[in-house]
């Protein structure tokens, strides 16, 4: 038991005091929860905002978002807010009649109806009462499933669907589950990575790692999954890569295939296990935020 | 929503509230499995609070969870409480009309005395909790254990009220620059 490090909990550290501190000033107003936004009744109410003695009153702690005479508050964090075409990676939490319950991270559980996933035997089949009965062989209680938000209902709740070869169930790999508005909205949210593993990154915060697919015709939005024991090389890849993220969101860096990779090729001089401490995190995102301001130029 | 469905309710959020302490939290060392009478009252009060407070109508058919747990006593602990669920509301993203900051008054010796610590509550003196909104000055929580001659109540409020308004500064400055720091490091 030589080599086993103990650390007691300590404060922590205020992580923008490196950073120029007028970056977040200039022209963005900031508000929490009671701050009068403006006195004019000309505005209109947005999110995270109410009218109160004829002034419009933040209601959440975040950053004003003025678009012409709409004024919203944008909180740091919040739950996950379905918006039409969004990826998300979620987990079955009941099997219902002709619809699964799927977690993913917001204020309701979404759906995920029978008659809007690919089953086997071509698109266009009827859903017989078979089917219904033999929902729980598709998807089972604590499955994963990749899926696309088809719709979002009145009350925010989300209904998904699955109708493409690129969404199913998720076989196997690492979930990490993170702020869904640290995830950076892409043209595409499934990333094969030249490291050796593919991401999907979910709007809804969750994250995907997964050894990349042999051959892409296999995946095939399909029920059935691939359980041949993963090789090490391709597991250490995975758990680099899952530390690699938990420490860029620790230190707050906006999550896409660039940020992934840079990070991850900054990391490679660290063993994985060292990724989790807060020093090593600091200054592997530190490597990773110079290249991509580099990048930016 | 967990647990029975029933419970859900279709026009807004139910704000479900846990208010335990650990057995090592006071002097004496006390299992108390599943809650004692007080610690249900506390809930209730707990409950009062925040549905007073947060927006609970935009969010029908949910659930909001607050599950506080004392660690270490030593007076004030419904205060504590709410002044701790009100940053973790904040830092949820969950819209509420303003900050809830509570604190306790107590009257000892004709002086009225803010935020009492342990010794002072158990000296048996009245003493009273109030959570206020700061901002609107509105109160959302008042309570009073004991009797007390109306002409000092209001110097016993007037002391609790400016002990809150003073925890809101400090809250509000931890807020503040945690916002700064995020939106800096977001650089969006």
């Amino acid at each position: 038991m030589a080599g086993v490090e103990v650390r007691l909990p300590a404060a922590r550290e205020r992580l923008a005091q490196g950073l120029p501190r007028g970056a977040g000033e200039g022209g963005r107003d900031l508000v929490a929860p009671g701050d009068t936004i403006t006195t004019d009744p000309g505005y209109m109410r947005g999110h995270g905002t109410y009218m109160g003695n004829e002034k419009l009153v933040a209601s959440v702690a975040g950053v004003v978002d003025r678009v012409n005479k709409l004024v919203c508050v944008k909180a740091l964090k919040t739950r996950y807010n379905g918006e039409v075409g969004d990826i998300v990676v979620g987990r079955i939490t009941e099997v219902q009649q002709k619809r699964w319950k799927v977690e993913t991270n917001s204020r309701l559980d979404s759906v995920l109806l029978l008659s809007s996933m690919n089953l086997p035997g071509g698109e266009l089949r009827r859903r017989s009462a078979e089917d219904e009965l033999a929902m729980r062989d598709y998807l089972q209680e604590g499955d994963l499933i990749s899926a696309e938000v088809q719709a979002v209902f009145s009350d925010g709740a989300v209904s998904l669907h699955t109708r493409s070869l690129k969404y199913g169930k998720l076989a196997q790999g690492v979930l990490v589950q993170v702020s869904p508005s640290l995830v950076k909205r892409q043209k595409t949210h499934f990333h094969d990575l030249p490291c050796g593993a593919s991401v999907i990154l979910g709007n809804n915060g969750f994250i995907w790692i997964y050894p990349t697919p042999g051959q892409k015709d296999e995946e095939a939005g399909g029920f059935v999954t691939n359980l041949e024991p993963v090789p090490l090389p391709d597991r250490e890849v995975i758990s680099r890569l899952r530390n690699c993220i938990l420490a860029l969101v620790a230190q707050k860096l906006m999550l896409y295939d660039t940020s992934i990779v840079y990070c991850y090729e900054a990391s490679l001089s660290h063993q994985i296990k060292d990724l989790l401490k807060a020093e090593v995190m600091e200054e592997v995102v530190l490597q990773t935020r110079q290249r991509l301001l580099e990048l930016e130029g | 929503m967990r647990g029975s469905r029933s419970k859900a309710l279709h026009d807004q959020a139910l704000v479900n509230c846990q208010y335990s302490m650990a057995t090592f939290s006071t002097g004496d060392r006390k299992r108390r499995p599943h809650g004692d009478r007080q610690s249900s009252e506390m809930t209730l009060h707990l409950k009062q609070t925040f549905e007073a407070a947060i927006l609970t109508q935009l969010y029908p058919r949910s659930q909001i969870d607050i599950y506080v747990q004392i660690l270490q006593a030593d007076g004030g602990n419904y205060c504590a409480s709410v002044n701790a669920a009100t940053l973790a509301v904040i830092d949820a993203g969950i819209p509420m009309r303003d900050y809830v900051c509570a604190c306790s008054a107590g009257f000892i010796e004709e002086t009225p005395l803010a935020d009492l610590n342990y010794v002072e509550e158990v000296t048996g003196g009245p003493q009273l909790a109030l959570a206020l909104l700061p901002k609107s000055d509105q109160i959302a929580l008042l309570e009073m254990n004991a009797r007390l001659h109306e002409d000092h109540l209001e110097r016993i409020i007037e002391a609790a009220s400016k002990a809150c308004k003073d925890v809101y500064a400090v809250l509000d400055q931890v807020v503040r620059e945690h916002l700064q720091e995020v939106t800096a490091l977001l650089g969006k």
